[in-house]
């Protein structure tokens, strides 16, 4: 039998933190690999069918336009309700993907399988391992994004107007979004109960996309001013603003150094909330 | 005390609720170096929990627990690099096979890609597993499972490897096997600290055992001593119909007999020296309060508990 004298690599703390991180990026990596079907299809199928049967099926009905409201006062407004779509339905894109790769697996893991804790026992302080999965998250939000820009600007009837004024600016947005949602999936996945992953569709996940102005702009909200104000305290709001101002302009979004704000703000808020019942789960 | 590479002083831990449950109330604790040591207790005793503690996975109260002089509340990632875990139940990744399992272990240890495969090749041969490298592990049975487990807890070779119930739920065979692969890793000098409730794991495989009960340490010891430390070689249960003041004092002027104790079904003899002197007269005059059964037992651990708390180890 062979004689364990593997010594282990003296380095410095830092140099052994970003080891340990880049360790679990890339076992969080291989698995995602292993799983590049199923990820994307989880990714496409949402918009997808929702772009078919709202901007593809209805308008070839007649009077499909009336029965799908929005549509009728995007169209009055002089724009294409796909317009309105395309930074929408990406930010959801990138919310579900911060839903499906942190708050589900994490749900699942502190309720039965207990698989993250090989990772929690690495040599990284405890609260580095739930900003691994918030980060990782965050680029699979961002592949989200990219897959679902081009659904979004084909498969309409009526291509959406698209205004790209500046490429950082809508990097910036995608990367702060995408972490956001990276955040909030951690929020969600350690202070739900695991017994109740289920709830986490009916009671979070559908109310902020329908109050998240994903199907209407903010600004088209001003004629009920209490849902105005009152859906700025949902993160995914700046998410779509945020695409909003980079993508469609022409549409009127929220002043941009809110969005901005808001999305860093956001971000910390929930880090932190994430980052508590992250390390409340693990050690008793 | 001469601290030992695992070290806790006056560790205590109450876990906050209605009412709080002290779990650990005071333990002190130093085991030595190399050493498969022993926490034996019964269900709720506080074993996981200082476990936990000493693995950075619960905070204590206070007191302290160091591990190769490391303190685990202070230093918790640096400690976690002196220390391989298993705990109780299986935390292996579904999503990675046996041999990624190991070789990412390696990878958030700081190994290169390369030295995670070598070491994680090795591992697999060292635990008989080579076979099982491409499998998952939702498809190993409980003992190779937990031998994956041990593996890859051992992969970064730490010097201390925390066992939590190790043999839980394993056939008697999986047991003898998983006893040996801590034998070996005694052999190879790392030190083991390991939780049981069954005292034939403690003795068979342990050089150093605490009894453990309520949060506190009852004694600490070898088994040879704990169980020399009932002062017989043979014990004798009887079952009678009636006990009396009498024959227990019959009993007790019996020459070898240490120690008269009533059970629930009579009495419990401890006696040293020979048997054939002493089996006589005790059924002589066991028979005349109506002798049921006898049996006849050398101390075990399981003795040993029974006379420190009165209660059977495992209920
Ligand atoms: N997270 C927790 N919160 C509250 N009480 C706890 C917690 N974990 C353990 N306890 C309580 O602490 C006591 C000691 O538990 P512990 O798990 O350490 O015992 P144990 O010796 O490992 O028992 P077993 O043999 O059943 O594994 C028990 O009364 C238990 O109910
Ligand atoms: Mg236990």
């Amino acid at each position: 039998m062979a004689t364990t004298t593997i010594t282990l690599p003296q380095t410095s703390k830092a140099s052994g933190y970003s080891r340990a991180f880049l360790g679990m990026f890339l076992r969080d990596l291989h698995v995602l690999r292993r799983e590049l079907f199923p990820f994307v299809l989880r990714i496409i199928m949402n918009p997808l069918l929702f772009l078919f049967v709202f901007t593809y099926v209805m308008p070839h009905m007649s009077g499909g336009a009336m029965m799908n409201p929005t549509a009728t006062m995007a169209e009055h407004a002089g724009f294409s309700f796909s317009t309105v779509l395309l930074p929408g339905l990406m930010a959801v894109g990138i919310m579900f993907s911060g839903i499906a790769a942190v708050a589900l697996p994490l749900a699942v893991d502190f309720g039965s399988t207990r698989e993250i804790d090989d990772r929690v026992m690495c040599p990284l302080p405890t609260s580095l391992v739930a900003m691994e999965k918030v980060l990782f998250s965050a680029i699979q939000s961002c592949l989200a994004a990219a897959i679902v820009f081009p659904l979004a600007y084909f498969i309409p009837a009526t291509r959406p107007v698209v205004h790209i004024a500046s490429y950082p600016f809508l990097f910036l947005v995608v990367v702060m979004a995408s972490l956001l949602a990276g955040a909030l999936g951690l929020a969600i996945g350690t202070s739900v109960k695991p017994q109740q992953i289920g709830l986490i569709f009916s009671i979070i996940v559908i109310p902020i996309t329908f109050l998240g102005c994903v199907y209407y702009p903010w600004t088209a909200l001003h004629s009920i001013k209490w849902l105005q104000i009152a859906v700025l305290f949902n993160p995914i709001v700046y998410m779509t603003e945020g695409l909003r101002a980079a993508l469609t302009p022409s549409l009127g979004h929220m002043p941009i150094p809110a969005i901005l704000g808001m999305l860093l703000v956001s971000f910390a808020l929930l880090s932190w909330v994430g980052m508590r019942g992250f390390l409340k789960r693990v050690i008793n | 005390m001469t601290p030992g590479i695992v070290s806790l002083r006056s560790l205590q831990k109450t876990y906050p609720g209605k009412p709080p449950v002290t779990a650990v109330a005071g333990i002190d604790l130093d085991v030595p170096v190399g050493a498969i040591y022993g926490l034996l207790g019964p269900n709720g005793a506080g074993k996981t929990t200082t476990i936990s503690i000493c693995t950075t996975r619960a905070l204590p109260t206070s007191g302290s627990a160091l591990i190769a002089g490391v303190d685990v509340v202070k230093s918790p990632s640096e400690a976690r690099r002196h220390m391989g875990v298993v705990p109780q139940y299986n935390t292996l990744e579904r999503a990675c096979t046996v041999e990624e399992n190991i070789q990412f272990h390696c990878m958030y240890f700081g190994f290169t890609a390369a030295a995670a495969k070598s070491r994680t090749a090795q591992l697999l041969e060292q635990f008989h597993l080579t076979e099982r490298a491409k499998t998952y592990p939702n498809q190993l049975s409980g003992g190779l499972a937990q031998r994956v487990q041990i593996a890859r807890a051992i992969a970064h070779s730490p010097q201390v490897l925390f066992l939590d119930e190790p043999s839980a739920g394993l056939d008697p065979q999986s047991r003898i096997a998983m006893w040996d692969s801590v034998k070996d890793l005694h052999n190879h000098g790392i030190t083991v600290v390991l939780t049981t409730h069954y005292m034939e794991e403690a003795d068979e495989l342990c050089d150093r055992i605490a009894i453990i009960d309520n949060g506190k340490i009852l004694v600490e010891d070898t088994p040879q001593a704990l169980k020399a430390s009932l002062g017989a070689s043979t014990i004798y249960e009887l079952s009678l119909r009636e006990t009396t003041p009498a024959i227990t004092a019959q009993f007790q002027q019996m020459p070898g007999v240490t120690a008269v104790e009533p059970t629930p079904k009579g009495l419990r003899i401890l006696a040293s020296g020979h048997r054939e002197a002493l089996l006589p007269q005790l059924v002589n005059t066991a028979s005349n309060n109506g002798l049921l059964d006898l049996s006849i037992t050398e101390p075990t651990l399981e003795t040993v508990f029974i006379r420190l708390t009165g209660r059977e180890l495992r209920e």
